[in-house]
């Protein structure tokens, strides 16, 4: 019982914070994005500004839309997301619901969020979002190949090379770097996993130049085109937390360092400086791997993006596979 | 609908979208992302200037003419003038003519900018766009320090211009030569060598030759198919027979023609460079002299009264060619009619070719490529606010109405 109470408090006390900086990142991409432009960009609490502004804003159901999935669906996204982060290790602080889930758990809860995205858009009864809906649902089909490689290639890595932990479980992952563990050929295959894990983020956030259902200079937002007030507030969450969500999952599987321990730090101490020093990891791999590629692209087109996921990015996905298999048979 | 089976949906692009500088309606009857047909709609945007001209002088109507457009606003006014000219027969001074085409020439440079900056932004490049808006301010600025105006100049008169390009000015615009000689490669560079950009640009909105000249396609959008058309060449105005012009198409540089949205993107940054290469020259071979025929106003007036006669005024504008035509008569002080032809009104014919078998995603972009400008374009709306209904005159309504007309004044 009192474990019970436990979890539902730090989970909830947890969850509030990745919120936050959720948020407070997704101003940081915006500054970010704004001076490699030559602009001076928003505050860095403009997110919150927003988000709290549509709070408060009146919410409008369209005449055409179908009220429940319409409501139900920014509710169900922004839930599912906020779930991946109990499933995250955060520094030496390990995940609230360790051992009920895996990665399965968490690339379906991403899977789920994007669903309901879906809905809401078809939900909609407008053109434009049931276009970005049906993109959505083909870009889904795309980056869902090279994200299944990456993952049940890693697991059985571990599972082979006798990693400690469930072959399926991040921790297992986060307690011992696959790099040390691989050869020189097992290192080049875990590279290009690595990089098209990279390649799926955009797509997974919604980002440039995988922006494609909710262009705006195309389908006016897309996905998104009816939405308004308090709906629009956790559909802007739930694109803030998915860029986080997927960031961190990135960062505990390719790069779990932590500092606290070599620092000398102990107790309560190594707890924070492990929880700040993911949280600034998984800061750096969003200026990178989002804004970065961001500012420097344009907005493929949904057939580009799809042949993009399974040729090039598939591609180099079964390329580190088979240079891990061929590490583990050496 | 192409098949029977598949089931076609109707999207309006516009009037009022994202992705457009101005109202206009595109409907689009599409198969997933597939576009079966497209229906463009003008209409939104028509404003009676030429209605409104029919009541000033043509020193008034200088201003409603640099109004119709916020971008080539001096390309109307020059257009306009000639056409006043040619029907006073007004001799415009030699200065007078290398000034005009001096701001013809920095126009065609902030609007090309521009425009390529939007067409980025168009397919999610946005910081193409925001690099093209920074490049723009330099030009801007040396029309203000030219003619103390940015948008609208403010520097034509008939018969001359009213500033002349003193030799602060003349440096600001070689200072500005040489600044995008340095940094309009970088956005050159960008945006032709990024990868994602060549995908969203080749073999979209493809405008063949035959086509170009079958459907009237003018200035930027028939060059980037290829024709060598382009009224600073064939017909040289003001100051371009000593500069020597040729037209520029994209053969020259690849060596082959698309017609798509990509050489008519290209076309236009490298007409930005020749621009460099003719304001150079217009400001080393500028002679001296006057800049009016006439300076005081009155006496202006006053030809313009004792003239009488059809002008016609036609250059080329950033996006093709601008006509004009002034009708003046003998002893009225007010235009009696006078007639616009914005290059959009040519090249928007093409459009619902250039759709065939695009996608969605494609269609901003298409409607973009042609850099249109719908304000310009719109002549003739009807519409009646009590019975809730508006429409667009077609040819043969409009003979028709020409007809009736005349029989009714036969009968008078």
């Amino acid at each position: 019982m009192t474990d019970i109470l436990t979890r539902l408090l730090s989970g909830t006390a947890l969850l509030f914070l990745v919120l936050l900086l959720a948020i407070l990142y997704d101003g940081v991409d915006r500054v970010v994005h704004a001076r490699m432009q030559r602009r001076l960009g928003p505050p860095i609490l403009q997110p919150f500004y927003d988000v709290m502004k549509l709070f408060v804003k009146e919410n409008i159901v369209p005449r055409r839309a179908v009220a429940w999935v319409f409501n139900g669906a920014p509710l169900l996204a922004v839930t599912a997301v906020l779930m991946v982060f109990l499933y995250v290790p955060m520094g030496s602080l390990p995940p609230i619901l360790g051992t009920g889930g895996d990665l399965i758990l968490i690339v379906y809860l991403f899977a789920l969020s994007a669903v309901a995205m879906v809905a809401g858009g078809f939900a909609s009864g407008s053109p434009y979002a049931n276009i970005g809906a049906q993109r959505e649902m083909v870009l889904m089909m795309s980056y869902e190949v090279p994200l299944a490689i990456v993952v049940t290639t890693l697991a059985y890595f571990a599972y082979r090379s006798g990693i400690p932990g469930e072959p399926f479980n991040l921790a297992t992952f986060v307690a011992m770097p696959v790099w040390g563990v691989a050869g020189w050929m097992g290192v080049l295959g875990l590279a290009a996993l690595f990089v098209s894990l990279m390649a799926v983020v955009p797509a997974e956030v919604g980002k440039v130049p995988m922006d494609i259902a909710e262009a705006k200079t195309e389908i006016l937002e897309g996905l998104i085109c009816e939405y308004s007030g308090r709906n629009l507030a956790m559909f802007k969450l739930t694109f803030a937390l998915r860029n986080s969500a997927m960031c961190a999952v990135v960062v505990s599987l390719f790069l779990p360092w932590n500092i606290g321990s070599s620092l000398g730090l102990t107790g309560a101490w190594l707890l924070v400086a492990d929880f700040l020093f993911f949280w600034l990891k998984v800061l750096l791999l969003q200026v990178f791997g989002v804004t970065l590629i961001r500012t420097a692209f344009g907005r493929f087109k949904i057939w580009q993006a799809s042949q993009f996921y399974w040729v090039q990015v598939g591609g180099l996905a079964l390329a580190g596979m088979i240079l891990l298999s061929l590490d583990l048979l050496a | 609908m192409s098949a029977g089976s598949h089931k076609t949906y109707r999207i309006p692009i516009g009037p009022v979208h994202v992705g457009l500088k101005e109202p206009v309606t595109t409907w689009l009857d599409v198969d997933g992302e597939r576009i079966v047909k497209a229906t463009v709609r003008p209409g939104s945007i028509h404003r009676g200037i030429e209605w409104m001209a029919r009541e000033r002088n043509p020193i008034q109507v200088i201003y409603l003419a640099e109004r119709i457009c916020g971008i080539c606003s001096f390309t109307h006014i020059v257009a306009f003038l000639r056409a006043v000219e040619d029907a006073a027969k007004i001799e415009v001074p030699i200065r007078a003519q290398y000034i005009r085409s001096l701001v013809l020439e920095l126009e065609r440079v902030h609007s090309h900018i521009l425009w390529a900056g939007v067409a980025c932004y168009t397919f999610g490049y946005d910081s193409a766009f925001n690099l093209g808006m920074l490049l723009r301010e330099k030009v801007m600025d040396v029309l203000e320090a030219l003619t103390g105006n940015r948008v609208n100049y403010g520097v034509g008169t008939v018969g001359g211009v009213r500033r002349d390009l003193t030799p602060r000015a003349a440096k600001a615009v070689r200072e500005m030569i040489q600044f995008y000689r340095r940094e309009f490669q970088t956005f050159l560079d960008v945006v032709t060598e990024d990868p994602i950009a060549r995908a969203r640009m080749r073999n979209v909105g493809v405008l063949s030759q035959e086509d170009a000249v079958k459907y009237c396609a003018l200035g930027p959008t028939a060059r980037g198919s290829g024709l060598r058309v382009d009224l600073r060449h064939s017909s040289p105005y003001e100051a371009y027979g000593d500069l020597g012009v040729t037209p520029l198409v994209p053969q020259d540089y690849t060596g082959e023609v698309f017609g798509d949205v990509y050489d008519r993107f290209f076309v236009r940054v490298m007409e930005v460079v020749q621009s460099l290469e003719l304001l150079e020259k217009i400001v080393d071979g500028i002679p001296e002299g006057p800049i009016a025929w006439e300076p005081k106003l009155p006496k202006v007036l006053a030809a313009l009264k004792a003239a009488d006669g059809i002008g016609w005024g036609i250059i080329e504008g950033p996006r093709g060619d601008d006509t004009h035509v002034v009708k003046l008569t003998r002893g009225e002080e007010n235009v009696t009619w006078w007639k616009v032809r914005a290059p959009t009104y040519a090249n928007a014919v093409s459009w619902p070719l250039m759709f065939q078998n695009q996608e969605i995603a494609d269609a901003p972009l298409i409607i973009n490529s042609i850099d249109p400008c719908i304000s310009c374009m719109e002549r003739i709306l009807v519409s009646d606010a009590r019975a809730g209904r508006s429409e667009i005159l077609t040819r043969a309504n409009l003979v028709e109405r020409c007809r009736e007309k005349t029989r009714r004044l036969m009968g008078a």
